[in-house]
Parts: structure tokens; sequence; C-alpha cells
């Protein structure tokens, strides 16, 4: 898949994450920020990875701001900023 | 047994986290109303997951997809049908066609994906007054239609009435529902109360409704559920002359007896058919988590 323009997705609320995806050339990265970023940072992180790899996205910078999601929901809102990214859904 | 369906927004993380947890029999997973034009992609996709990782328990699944006018029903089922919810809320059901056009589609996915044919059911929303007179119609068009659902608002909207508290614009609906659910010999469910800081005028309604034939009602609010169930639920005197019945019934069939009586009243068919239904409700409550 390949990220063509800016989106986001999610929101701020409770049990949400909220998902900024862009194009880049520069490979997979990933910045993570949570509420529980020293419990679960790491394994935030490599949902986000695991999504982007089911995807087949080889460059993308993608910023998600964590209000303690569970693992679906941050399965469930970077699969739909990816989607927006890739013009793939209206 | 489904006396409650409590609907909770598609699109809320929070609320789908403990969707099962509430005490309601049903849980509908909205895609529709609750969900803006803007985040129906969104919506589709964290409710498939949620069904797919949450592992729902104590409740049946219905999932409220968008209507046929519109360009994300199948996008919904899409995504849904994959996941086998116990059924699918078409809105807006008008007749016949409507219903068949959705079944065919559900039965092409069922196939893609090798599921058995008709393994998820359907629950028509009606809530437009073409839909009211067409309510036998739409109740007969497909064996996966196994209970209808009475929607008041956009109903008094096309009616061109105001929704009141009274309900009294929606009796002929109602009672015409109810009608032509039980002559298709499946179950009908009543529209929300949407007051939800009322729950005097709650337990009314729901007991109104239920005096009507309805089989259970929906919720709008989790605060409504326990209200709603106990309406609906048999009571402590129902379940014991239900109990009362079957051991007559036996009683005179040891005896080779034709003519049953219990306490001076005759026991005809219907009698029996209603002592069932109640042992059985009694025994799913029992049973279930609520």
């Amino acid at each position: 898949m390949i990220i063509k323009s800016k989106a986001v997705s999610g929101t701020m609320e409770s049990n949400d994450i909220f998902v900024e995806i862009e194009p880049s050339q520069k490979g997979i990265e990933v910045e993570v920020q949570s509420i529980v970023f020293n419990q679960f940072g790491k394994q935030i992180e490599d949902t986000v990875k695991d999504v982007l790899n089911s995807f087949d996205v080889d460059n993308a910078l993608v910023r998600v701001n964590d209000r303690g999601a569970v693992d679906c929901t941050i399965r469930a809102r970077v699969e739909t900023a990816l989607k927006r990214a890739a013009n793939e859904v209206k | 047994m489904r006396r409650t369906m409590l609907f909770l927004p598609g699109n809320s993380p929070a609320i789908l986290l403990n969707a099962d947890t509430l005490g309601s029999d049903s849980i509908i997973l909205d895609l529709e109303d609750a969900v803006s034009p803007t985040e129906k992609d969104s919506a589709r996709i964290l409710v498939r997951n949620a069904l797919k990782y949450l592992g729902y328990k104590n409740c049946e699944i219905i999932v409220r997809i968008n209507p046929l006018d519109t360009d994300y029903w199948k996008k919904d089922l899409d995504e849904i049908i994959p996941l086998k919810p116990d059924m699918i809320m078409p809105t807006k059901v008008s007749d016949a066609d409507y219903v068949l056009t959705i079944d065919k589609y559900i039965s092409e996915l069922e196939e893609k994906y090798g599921m058995e044919q008709g393994t998820v059911k359907l629950i028509p929303l009606i809530e437009t007054t073409l839909g009211i007179e067409n309510a036998f119609n739409i109740a007969k068009s497909c064996p996966r239609v196994t209970a209808m659902f009475l929607g008041g608002e956009d109903l008094t909207a096309d009616l061109h009435c105001k929704r009141t508290k009274e309900s009294n614009e929606i009796f002929y609906s109602r009672c015409r529902m109810v009608c032509a659910a039980r002559a298709a010999g499946i179950e009908v469910y009543d529209t929300p109360f949407t007051d939800v800081d009322d729950d005097e005028g709650l337990v009314k309604d729901a007991q109104f409704a239920k005096s009507l034939g309805f089989s259970g009602k929906a919720s709008i609010s989790p605060r409504h559920v326990h209200a709603i169930n106990e309406v609906f639920s048999p009571t402590e005197a129902e379940i014991e002359h239900a109990h009362a019945v079957m051991e007559a019934i036996e009683t005179a069939k040891a005896q080779g007896r034709g003519v049953i009586s219990l306490n001076g009243k005759m026991i005809d068919a219907p009698i029996v058919s209603r002592a069932k239904q109640v042992l059985e409700m009694a025994a799913a409550i029992n049973g279930g988590a609520n």
C-alpha cells in the first residue's frame, strides 16, 4: 500500500487513540505518545508496525496519541488512517 | 430470549469495550444514525475488530447497517458478515424487495466466506408509513427474517405528526406490527423510550408494549435495561401458573382424560402454548447471564 496523502483517524477520548499518517521516503517511522507509555509504549509501537506490515506499507511516518486504547482499537484506527491516506476508503 | 435490545454507537471504543456487560439480552452496534457520514469507514472497521477480538459472550449481537439509498450498506456487510453476527438490522425497510436485496447480498458473502447459508438473521427496522403498511410482507419476505423492530422516531416524522410521551400517534403502527409479526410467526420489538430520566414513564411504556404483544423493547440507554428486562420477564405468579398448567396436562394424560381443567377453567391449546413460552423464558433467564 502506498501512502499518498496525510490522513488521521480516531479521537482523543478515553479508550481511543488518535492516529496521524503521512507520506515518507525514510521507511517506517512510528512516534508514540500515550497515557500508559511506560507500561505499554513498546507494545503500542509493535501493534502499529504490525498493522503497517500487514498492509505492505514500506514508507510512512505515523504519529499516535494513545488515550488507553486496547489492541483491537489501535488496529482499527491505524487501518482506517492507512486506507484514508491511500485514498482507499470514502 | 430477547427482552432488551440496547443501541450502542459503533464508533465509540469506550462503549464497545464493555458492551456485553450492560445486562441487555441483545446489543445493537450502530453503524447508521449514531455515526457521522465522515466516520462511517472508521466505525465499520472498529465494529469489525470489536467482534473479532473482544469475544462478546453474554448477549446476542445485532449490527445496524446503513440504508439501501446510501453507498455504505454493502461496505457495512462486507466488513461485518465474515464475523458472523447473530443478526443484521436493515434500516428504513419499506417493502419485501428491500429485504430481498439485502438477503441476496448476504447470501453471496456467506458463500464467499464458506458460511452456512442463512447463518446471519435479519431484524428489519420498520420506521416508515410504507413499511408499516407492508409489515406482513416484510415479515414473510425470507427465512432470514426472524424478528421485526418498530422505530417510532422516524415514523412520526413520516406520519407528519409530533412524537409524544403518550405515544397515541404510533398506536395503530404498534398494533399493526404486532399483528403482522405474530401472523408471520416471528418476534416483534418496540421502539425505545427516549426520555432517559423518566424511569416511571419507561416502565409504563414498556408495560403497555408488553400488553399489546411485543416480545421486548429497544433501549438507547444502559440505564433502561434493567427495568425493561423486569417488565418483559415472567412474574413468579405466571411461572407458578405455567407449572400448574403443565402438571394438569400430565395428570390428565395419565388418567386418560381428554378435557382438562385447572381451578375450574378449561385448559386449551393457547393456554398450554403460553405456559410453555413462560417456562422457556424463565429457564432462559435462570440459565443466562441476566
